[in-house]
């Protein structure tokens, strides 16, 4: 573009030239203008709605977590930090908030680790492979709602399969969804079985694209045993797909709601509320909008603390 | 007894045959380079040797030890790859220090942090970094020893790669097309270092290249490879000048070298378009033949000299040599002639010219590619029939 | 190598088919209980293969309680509208700032950087407000609009375009094409590689979406599949889990069809859009 100005503009071509050291403008001209005009054009729709749809509903939720706002009343005030102090002696939030770091801390490393070691055993297979790829992806493209269903039924504690399993082997079968010292950890099971497909094809992905030659060169580097390998070359080269796939996990696992709303609607006894579901119920159910988007914005800092902290690990520590 | 000898290895993939029995010695601290068109199976040979891949037969002795059935650690065999194979999380120097850590401190001493603090690892890590760092001091790549792969230059990257497969002290080094990642004007450059760095450490060393050239100037013997056998392995004026089958005569030289297909008349004789040739010794009449000469070999003389009769068509100023392309009058065959330039004075394109061979210098082939040793002289160039 | 062969290669495989067959079990007793009459699925739950096919029954009820076809169908322009919009919208987007030189450009990134951080959850409740107060809940637009934007899209395309050889664009622009036209012409034919990985990452998204659907719609006739499946759920108050699961099967199978068939780029596309998930 500039060397087809100097020619349209010969009359522009010293002034560039000229020595001036501080602050070299650039000089705008008819193409460069012209082109910044076709640009805002281009982008136009995308700005509008970027604005309407993410920027001024995120303003508006922060500013509505410092009012009483509820739906169907005409008036609100502001009320300063009254929601948040609310929020510290919600018994319901803290439970929520609570059984949502937990259901995080289960489903997280375990998927992760299981989507990792099963990447490990196809790629080293050769037989198969597509087979055992369908199979473990298929949770991942099946609508959760339906397969949240399925586990309603496997793990019915009178007709469930799981439970007659348990039964022809004696063991008594707990009710697996019912009861709330079991429900959370059954949520975080089917929440498993859901995410390590996905994680699989990630760390498979990962696993291509390391280079055949570094394993030839750790062979004869004296690596031995395929355990020296996969420390010396396998797991240093999963670094990048590892931290991202560790993120997305723990994201997807704070935003669990699917399975929570359609087995357990939170229960029994509060057993099973997790952060979505505690805003699903507040904002949408009891419309107290207020409150629930100051919930929300608890919700948006966890997800930037969480994007923040890989923003810094990827640069610092697995940058090669 | 031979430093390294390849017996008779045979590969298959599948129903792909990809080496067909290759057998090959090698002396002390010989350099051979083992040159071939892609994808005729040096790589795999190579892989083979250095125990990356299994042969279906064979079998591979070096100094004295069967290599055979030992896996690839426990050869004691360092290669250089075409990619440098650098681990890039790893800094120069750690690179270089692999071979030595994995052959020095145990599995546990190699873990990071918990390695560190075990009794008996630091004076093995002491000396194992005066030696990354002797070896870098030597190759002039000290400065480099904490940067990691993606900081470096292509030609930077290729002396850590050249460094992490000396400093193991190997008993026989494999490289694997090393320099074809670097520009035109390094690769020569470090073709003369490889050489050099060779000559000092006094490894038997085989060199895979599909660039002639470089395997010409480089290996103490050449072994040049075609589809997955060995056609010739000699010393490179004995590759160049006295090639034992056709191919390997092609594949050598640059111009490649000039062919005319031809058969043995009745009498014993060849026939080359108006020209009969007479070899030394008889050939079976009626055989194919191919007669090959190179383009210095030939040289232009006015039309009307005796010899063969040719248009010229195109030419090429190298600067310290022109290259002619010509095509005979009675066959209509391209011949390739390399003068030097006061000799290719007054040529133009469209000129009629006489291509006069050095009889001495034709060679013939039989049909299956191998030489035949009764070769044409130009002393038995007879005139039949003025054309 | 060679020698562990044998062993290891035995307990991997053993290992992998245990997990692919817990890994498939929901989906065995799913086909298997969709047969299965009341009955039967009360006394027998293990026997995989029913001793009478109720399957037509089953799939008869489905789709007597809930107009499982409606289902389908919303889902279906639910989910090819948001992807159209947000195709539409982002690639001229994504076009400007990879290849043009403007002043916004940066502000419009950290828009982007920003807007990948916020997911429909963050915004849910202003979106709700402002489309209840247009009176636009229940109605198509309400499904969509939200969701017409993508900054993932743009966030994606943008680094496919940027990859792209400068080149390709100053010849068009040499043989005198406009800016859409390259957009048109040159961009889009070019960008097949991203458009199928985001569509497959969009549908996917979307078609299983519960979050929104559920905000917006409470009438039967916008329901998309697994709001529609929540309805039946509600309707089916007791345990007539031949029905339920002959639903399930119904409304899983869409993607997962598709799935099979187009494995490759399922999981290439899921690959490269995995970026976020
Ligand atoms: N692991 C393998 N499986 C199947 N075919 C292979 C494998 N490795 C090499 N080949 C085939 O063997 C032939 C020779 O390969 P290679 O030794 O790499 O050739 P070169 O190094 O001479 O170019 C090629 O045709 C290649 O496709
Ligand atoms: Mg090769």
């Amino acid at each position: 573009m500039a060397d087809m100005t100097a020619i349209s503009i010969p009359a522009e071509v010293p002034r560039q030239k000229a020595p001036k050291p501080i602050v070299p403008r650039p000089i705008v001209n008819v193409s460069e203008r012209h082109e910044a005009r076709v640009a805002w054009m281009l982008a136009a729709p995308a700005m509008i709605l970027i604005v309407l749809f993410i920027v001024a509903p995120v303003i508006a939720v922060i500013t509505l977590g410092f009012t009483d706002f509820e739906l169907g009343y005409s008036t609100f005030k502001f009320v300063g930090f009254e929601n948040y102090a609310e929020l510290f002696g919600d018994r319901t939030f803290r439970q929520s908030l609570w059984n949502t770091a937990i259901y995080t801390a289960i489903v997280a490393p375990a998927s992760i680790l299981l989507g990792l070691g099963v990447a490990l055993l196809i790629e080293s297979e050769t037989v198969g492979r597509s087979f055992f790829r369908t199979a473990y992806f298929l949770p991942v493209a099946s609508l959760l709602v339906a397969m949240a269903t399925v586990w309603q039924y496997l793990l019915h504690p009178t007709i469930g399969p799981v439970n007659s399993m348990l039964a022809m082997v004696g063991l008594p079968g707990p009710n697996w969804l019912g009861s709330a010292g079991t429900v959370l950890y059954s949520l975080s099971m089917i929440g498993v079985w859901q995410t390590v497909g996905f994680n699989m094809i990630l760390f498979l992905a990962g696993l291509t694209a390391i280079p055949r030659d570094l394993y030839s060169a750790a062979e004869i580097d004296g690596a031995k045993s395929p355990i020296d390998r996969f420390f010396l070359v396998t797991l240093p080269m999963l670094g990048p797909t590892t931290v991202f796939v560790t993120t997305i996990s723990i994201i997807n696992a704070v935003k669990v709601f699917e399975t929570v709303k359609t087995l357990t609607e939170g229960g029994p006894n509060k057993a099973s509320e997790v952060l979505l579901f505690t805003i699903y119920q507040e904002g949408f159910v009891y419309l107290r909008v207020g409150y629930a988007s100051a919930m929300t914005v608890v919700f948006l800092a966890v997800l930037v603390v969480m994007m923040f902290a890989q923003y810094r690990l990827v640069d610092r520590k697995v940058h090669y | 007894m031979s430093a390294l000898s390849i017996t008779n290895v045979t590969k298959s993939f599948g129903d792909n045959h990809i080496l067909k029995g290759i057998s090959l010695e090698a002396e002390a601290g010989e350099f051979i380079a083992l040159v071939g068109p892609s994808g005729c199976g040096k790589s795999t040979l190579l892989r083979i040797v250095a125990g990356l891949e299994g042969a279906d037969s064979g079998e591979i002795v070096a100094g004295g030890r069967d290599l055979t059935r030992l896996v690839a650690a426990e050869r004691n065999v360092a290669m250089v790859f075409q990619s440098y194979a650098l681990y890039p999380h790893l800094t120069a120097g750690q690179n270089i220090a692999v071979p030595l850590a994995m052959r020095n401190l145990t599995s546990l001493q190699r873990l990071p942090m918990i390695g560190s603090m075990l009794p008996g690892q630091k004076a093995i890590r002491k000396d194992i970094l005066r030696q990354v760092t002797d070896m870098a001091r030597s190759l002039k790549i000290d400065h480099l020893l904490d940067r990691k792969p993606g900081q470096m230059s292509g030609g930077q990257r290729q002396r850590v790669a050249l460094a992490r497969a000396m400093v193991r002290q190997p008993g026989l080094f494999l490289m694997d097309e090393p320099l074809s990642n670097l520009d035109a004007n390094l690769r020569v450059h470090a073709r003369g270092e490889i050489v050099d760095l060779h000559r000092r450490a006094g490894v038997p060393t085989l060199y895979v290249t599909h660039d002639q050239a470089e395997a010409l100037s480089m290996a103490d013997r050449v072994a040049v490879m075609m589809s997955g056998s060995l056609l010739q392995l000699a010393a490179p004026e004995v590759i160049y000048d006295d090639p034992a089958h056709i191919e390997v005569a092609k594949f050598v030289g640059q111009p490649r070298i000039n062919t005319i297909a031809s058969r043995v008349d009745a009498d014993g004789a060849v026939t080359l378009g108006t020209w009969r040739l007479q070899p030394h010794e008889r050939l079976v009449p009626g055989t194919d033949i191919t007669v090959a000469i190179r383009s210095e070999f030939l040289s232009i003389a006015d039309m009307g000299t005796p010899g063969l009769p040719a248009h010229i068509e195109r030419l090429e100023f190298l600067g310290s040599e022109v290259i002619v392309y010509t095509k005979l009058d009675a066959i209509g065959e391209s011949m390739v002639v390399k003068l030097a330039p006061s000799d290719a004075r007054g040529l133009v394109a469209g000129k009629p010219v006489t291509i006069v061979p050095q009889g001495e210098r034709l060679m013939v082939f039989g049909a299956d590619g191998a030489r035949l040793r009764a070769d044409l002289t130009f002393t038995t160039l007879l005139e039949r029939a003025h054309g | 190598m060679t020698q562990t062969f044998n062993l290891g290669r035995a307990i991997r495989l053993t290992l992998l088919s245990l997990g692919a067959l817990i890994f498939l079990a929901p989906y065995i007793f799913m086909i298997s209980t969709a047969g299965k009459a009341q009955s039967e699925i009360f006394t027998s739950s293990l026997s995989l293969i029913p001793t009478q096919f109720f399957y037509l029954e089953n799939f008869a009820k489905a789709f007597g309680r809930v107009s499982m076809g409606q289902l389908l169908w919303n889902g279906v322009v639910v989910c090819g509208l948001i992807f159209v919009f947000q195709v539409v919208i982002a690639i001229p987007c994504a076009y400007a700032m990879a290849k043009l030189k403007f002043g916004a450009a940066r502000l419009l990134m950290a828009l982007v950087m920003l807007g990948l951080l916020v997911p429909i959850h963050a915004t849910s409740l202003p979106l709700y407000v402002a489309f209840d107060s247009a009176a636009l809940l229940n109605s198509y637009t309400a499904l969509v609009a939200p969701f017409s934007i993508s900054v993932f899209a743009i966030f994606l395309f943008l680094q496919f375009f940027r990859a792209m050889p400068d080149d390709l664009i100053h010849a068009a622009r040499l043989d005198g094409m406009s800016e859409l036209g390259i957009v048109m012409r040159v961009i889009v034919p070019n960008a097949w590689p991203a458009i199928t990985a985001f569509a497959i990452f969009s549908v996917v998204a979307h078609w299983n979406d519960l979050y929104w659907p559920l905000i917006v719609v409470s009438n039967q006739a916008y329901a998309t599949p697994p709001l529609g499946l929540l309805f039946f759920r509600a309707a089916e108050a007791g345990d007539d889990y031949g029905a339920l699961m002959a639903a399930t099967l119904i409304i899983t199978l869409p993607l997962v069809a598709a799935f099979l068939l187009a494995q490759k780029r399922f999981v290439e596309g899921i690959t490269m859009t995995g970026l976020k998930g």
